[in-house]
């Protein structure tokens, strides 16, 4: 049989079969062959036969209440609906029958009695599925009159931000209830009422105060105008579609852009994105209108000093005063006192050619990327263990998982795309542990889901919780043996057995310091040893540790012992912050290794880099962010090129970022806005955003993902030519006329990557690394057969208590984490709507412990450490447990890094946000620091010719 | 850099190892782990700790890991 071909651009109503085995039917006149598990409507799309229909649609599972798809079979009565009827050998069926026109324009007439007749008007006149089936059923007239009971005067809901809905046209088909529930997950939507008295709700509240979370699912299911975007109302409908990718989370969504000319009108996630498979969230699908935001600076600008004004300048001013003082240091200071930091919002091209520039052009390693604050732990533990520093699955493999066990994540607002498709499998009845110190919304909060056991750990106590899991499988003999003797070094399994099995690692012993019981540590280990298939998923809960490199091998140690990696709903899952964490690090943007996760001491591919670049390179390991920090602090480190990246307000301890940036003699900065770190600048390349630019971005599965120009760049150039530029003056021209031209130089240098180039992303959709030779399609799940380093290595795991310790004066821990609504330090969702959901930070505090200090909710309240302090609102809330209080940090008033301190992972100085031991108390008025931000940050937006206005939330106390 | 600050952070690097039954085999992972992932210049203070003032504040694995194995 032919393989069956999908076409993204049709609807087959009803959703894709998954059997293997099929049936041949004939429909109307044809015959066609399909699997056994589709309905007819779908057979006779894939026949090229389209059955009228309205409430079905291909994302959800029919629901058969419009009447418009029945049709006839030979030997049956009546008049099935094609939608819910399954396939069998040898149908005959009838779409087109004088009797079935009949049916369908008596129910198409009931429909546009009650619909307001302004398609000439309505927004999505050309582009309603109502005016389309009107059309194909032949409807000519209709009998009843608008005199009869109608919803025409129903009141439209305009809360939410991005699109409104109007009662008025809906048609009760309910597709955007089933989307809410099906594809997000999140049931804010019910159809209340009977009959004619029916009506969409959600929950007898506007959108904006209901559950909604604005992920755009229920409007893109809806047929009508009821549900629909205001840009689309505003500007009318797109007329041409550019497929690019989300430039915010790691899941990396892929989105058709919809424009009119150079004009965004939305964003629809690709109905085949490998990443998404048409869905998304609220920031993805409706924040980037900070694309267009007046505070963009698109003019380069230099100042000698950062007292002064900056002075808006040409580029080839702006390039040739940073090539002077980048060369002016080196000559005084040496190549030491030079470097640069790439930022995961990068493409991978972008960072490629930026550390080139370090490397060959500085003739230094001193390049680091954000994702030393972020992920760098799961780049040191996953390498050591399995041998790739990657995620070891696709997305779609939690379909396929038995047990999920989600630890120091919280999906649903970090990764809510692939949180979406977790419930799913949830909801299908998967079950589920959360080790998390805080009651995230998978634990009880999300509908239909439940966590079969919640280890609300103590913060930082992640490697004592993983030995004791451990401990129960060693103990308990669930160990795959077979599995580890075959695949694993035996003697280091040996070694991590014998150190598991010691009493002091028994969930007895370290129950206490967790907080959680032995037998909920001894029943978690038992689901996730024998409930079968295991997938363990993490995040910044993990990484975020003095111990974070140690949790990564931990969980690493408990995937290989129990034989849950390298198959289909297994392995060990690490959720990326940003769209390109993974890229970034991929691109060889650490200080220590050369794209595909090189060292650099190695000389066999240094030679490799040397011929291809034609400069010598350093085999010497190059320092990262904290130590171009510290170095700079002592003067040592006079001259940083900063892409995309806002160290000041993302790094720990800011009174010690900004000094080390004052200590400086030549910061560069390239960014959409002048951000936190831009105020301590001497040169500003204004950015250009991933709707200006070509490239790619790999997200957390390794899926290397199309991003594409889709208007041409405010700021004149994409930001990887203002990289050629600025290497260019600095007297080593590099040669590349497009991005692709970049892609086929990584490929060309890197194994993982031979196979990659934007032709085969264009002919694909997305490549999932390793692509090469062996595996020219990509890989999706890795480590199949054998480990990439050959034999999987177990790592002891010894609990080692951080020195971040609570005490009389600091008794309390402070963790942060994020938001749905917002994204990393906020430059870009603060400019955008989406601060209708997360206008400020508060710091989250049990009420007990609110109690004990007079703490209300909405006070303001003092947060010290011993790095800082900051003031924000308070929010009570069980949430978080007795002891710990909780705070997200994306608005830099807020300073939540103002308190972080220095404490970092063993491994890779991976800064430990999660756990600051603080004071909180009631205040009255702004902390030192926020006062001293306030008049600083004002001046520097003076300087650059900017209003304060939208720049910087005012806090306002009193 | 802060010499205290390069101090702790060897002294957590010996910690990851302490658990490990062979010690000798430890000492090498220790420093093999700062000849990879610490810059020269912070390599050099280091050891230069450890000459000069007799390695004050470093766990004795450690400032054996440095004598015996650390590149610089
Ligand atoms: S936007 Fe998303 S969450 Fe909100 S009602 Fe629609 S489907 Fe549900
Ligand atoms: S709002 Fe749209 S999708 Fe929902 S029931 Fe009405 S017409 Fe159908
Ligand atoms: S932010 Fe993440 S989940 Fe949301 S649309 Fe973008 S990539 Fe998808
Ligand atoms: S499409 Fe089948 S009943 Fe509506």
């Amino acid at each position: 049989m032919d393989e069956i071909k999908y076409s993204p651009n049709i609807d087959y109503g009803t959703p894709t079969g998954q059997s293997t085995k099929h049936v041949t039917l004939t429909i109307d006149d044809r015959q066609v062959t399909v699997p056994d598990d589709v309905t007819i409507m779908h057979a006779a799309a894939l026949a090229g036969v389209s059955v009228p229909k309205l409430c079905a649609t291909d994302s959800l599972e029919p629901f058969g209440s419009c009447r418009l798809c029945l049709v006839e079979i030979e030997g049956r009565r009546g008049y099935p609906a094609s939608c819910t009827t399954p396939v069998a050998e040898g149908l005959k069926v009838h779409t087109q029958t004088p009797k079935l026109a009949d049916i369908r324009r008596g129910t198409m007439e009931l429909y546009i009695s009650d619909h307001p007749l302004d398609c000439l008007t309505c927004a999505t006149n050309g582009d309603c599925e109502l005016q389309d089936m009107a059309g194909a059923v032949g409807l000519r007239e209709v009998r009843y009159g608008y005199e009869g009971e109608n919803h025409l005067q129903s009141v439209k809901d305009e809360s939410n931000p991005y699109f409104t809905f109007d009662p008025a046209k809906c048609i009760v088909c309910s597709r955007c209830v089933r989307a809410c529930e099906e594809t997000q997950g999140t049931f804010a939507l019910t159809i209340e009422g009977r009959g004619f008295d029916s009506k969409v709700s959600p929950g007898n509240k506007s959108f904006l105060d209901s559950e909604c979370v604005s992920c755009g699912a229920c409007v893109q299911a809806c047929p009508t105008a009821t549900l629909i975007e205001k840009k689309v109302i505003e500007a009318g409908t797109p007329e041409h579609v550019v497929t690019t990718t989300c430039a915010y989370c790691g899941v990396g969504c892929s989105f058709d852009a919809e424009m009119k000319g150079e004009e965004v009108i939305r964003m629809v996630p690709t109905k085949h994105g490998g990443a998404n498979h048409g869905h998304s969230c609220v920031k993805g699908r409706f924040a980037w209108g900070y694309a267009t935001h007046r505070d963009r600076i698109t003019t380069p600008m230099i100042r000698k000093n950062i007292k002064d004004p900056w002075q808006p300048v040409s580029w080839d001013e702006a390039i040739n005063y940073a090539a002077s003082e980048l060369t002016r240091i080196k000559a005084q200071y040496g190549s030491d006192a030079m470097g640069g930091i790439t930022s995961s919002r990068c493409t991978n091209e972008e960072v490629y050619v930026t550390q080139k520039l370090i490397r060959a052009v500085f003739g230094v390693n001193h390049v680091d990327t954000c994702a030393r604050v972020c992920h760098s732990p799961t780049g040191y533990g996953l390498k050591q263990t399995l041998g790739e520093s990657a995620g070891t699955q696709t997305f779609d493999s939690v379909m396929a998982s038995d047990v999920i066990f989600v630890i120091g994540a919280n999906p649903t607002d970090g990764h809510p795309v692939f949180a979406s498709q977790m419930k799913r499998r949830l909801r299908q009845g998967a079950k589920l542990i959360v080790a998390d110190p805080r009651e995230i919304d998978l634990v009880a909060n999300s509908p239909h889901v439940r966590a079969d056991y919640h280890l609300k750990l103590r913060p930082g106590t992640n490697v004592a919780l993983i030995s004791a899991l451990s401990h129960v499988i060693v103990t308990e003999g669930l160990v795959q043996e077979g599995f580890v003797k075959e695949r694993c070094e035996w003697d280091s399994f040996v070694e991590w057995r014998d150190f598991v099995a010691q009493p002091q690692n028994s969930p007895e012993a370290l129950s206490e310091g967790l907080g959680v019981s032995a037998e909920d540590i001894r029943a978690a280990a038992r689901l996730y040893a024998t409930g079968g298939n295991a997938a363990i998923y993490y995040g910044l809960g993990v990484t975020e540790h003095s111990q974070g490199s140690t949790t990564v091998m931990g969980i690493a140690n408990l995937a290989m012992a129990t034989a849950n990696i390298g198959r289909d709903g297994v392995g060990v899952n690490p959720l990326r912050g940003q769209n390109n964490v993974q890229g970034s690090c991929d691109m060889g943007s650490m200080p220590h290794e050369f794209p595909g996760y090189r060292h650099v001491a190695d000389d066999a591919t240094r030679a490799l880099f040397e011929s291809a670049w034609g400069r010598p390179l350093s085999k010497e390991p190059g320092l990262r962010i904290p130590n171009m920090l510290d170095q700079a602090c002592e003067g040592s480190f006079k001259a940083l090129y900063c892409v995309g990246e806002d160290i000041v307000q993302s790094d720990p301890n800011t009174q010690h970022v900004t000094h080390a940036l004052q200590q400086m003699e030549c910061v560069i900065v390239q960014d959409l806005f002048l951000n936190e770190t831009a105020m301590y600048a001497h040169v500003f390349f204004p950015g250009a955003s991933f709707l200006e630019k070509s490239g790619t971005f790999t997200n957390a599965e390794r899926r290397i993902s199309p991003v594409r120009r889709v208007m041409a760049p405010k700021n004149g150039y994409e930001d990887w030519e203002v990289t050629v530029k600025l290497s260019n003056a600095l007297g080593y021209p590099m040669h590349y006329a497009h991005a692709s031209e970049i892609m086929d130089e990584i490929a060309k240098l890197t194994p993982t990557f031979h196979g990659v180039s934007f032709k085969k992303i264009d002919e694909m959709g997305s490549v999932q690394w390793p692509c090469n030779d062996e595996t020219p399609q990509g890989t999706p799940i890795m480590h199949i057969d054998v480990f990439v380093r050959g034999k999987g290595k177990f790592f002891i795991t010894q609990y080692v208590p951080t020195t971040e310790k609570v005490n009389a004066r600091f008794p309390l821990i402070l963790t942060t984490g994020r938001i749905l609504s917002q994204y990393n330090v906020g430059a870009q969702t603060r400019r955008t709507d989406n601060t209708a959901w997360h206008a400020e930070d508060m710091l989250e505090i049990h009420p007990h412990d609110a109690e004990d200090r007079g703490i209300n909710e909405g006070d303001w309240v003092g947060i010290s450490s011993r790095a800082g302090e900051t003031v924000l609102r308070a929010k009570v809330t069980e949430r978080v447990q007795v002891g710990v209080v909780y705070t997200t940090f994306h608005h830099p008033e807020s300073g939540a890094n103002v308190i972080t301190t220095d404490s970092s992972d063993w491994a890779t100085n991976c800064p430990e946000y999660k756990v600051t031991a603080v004071q909180v108390t009631r205040v009255s008025q702004l902390s030192d620091w926020q006062k001293h931000y306030k008049t600083f940050s004002e001046a520097q937006i003076a300087f650059a010719n900017k209003t304060r206005e939208a720049k910087v939330e005012s806090v306002k106390i009193g | 850099m802060d010499i205290q600050r390069l101090i702790s952070m060897a002294n957590q690097i010996g910690d990851f190892y302490e658990s490990y039954p062979d010690q000798s085999h430890a000492q090498q992972d220790i420093a093999g782990h700062l000849n990879k992932f610490w810059a020269l210049p912070m390599r050099k203070q280091i050891a230069q700790h450890v000459t000069e003032q007799g390695g004050f504040g470093l766990h004795p694995q450690v400032q054996n890991a440095i004598k015996s194995y650390l590149l610089v």
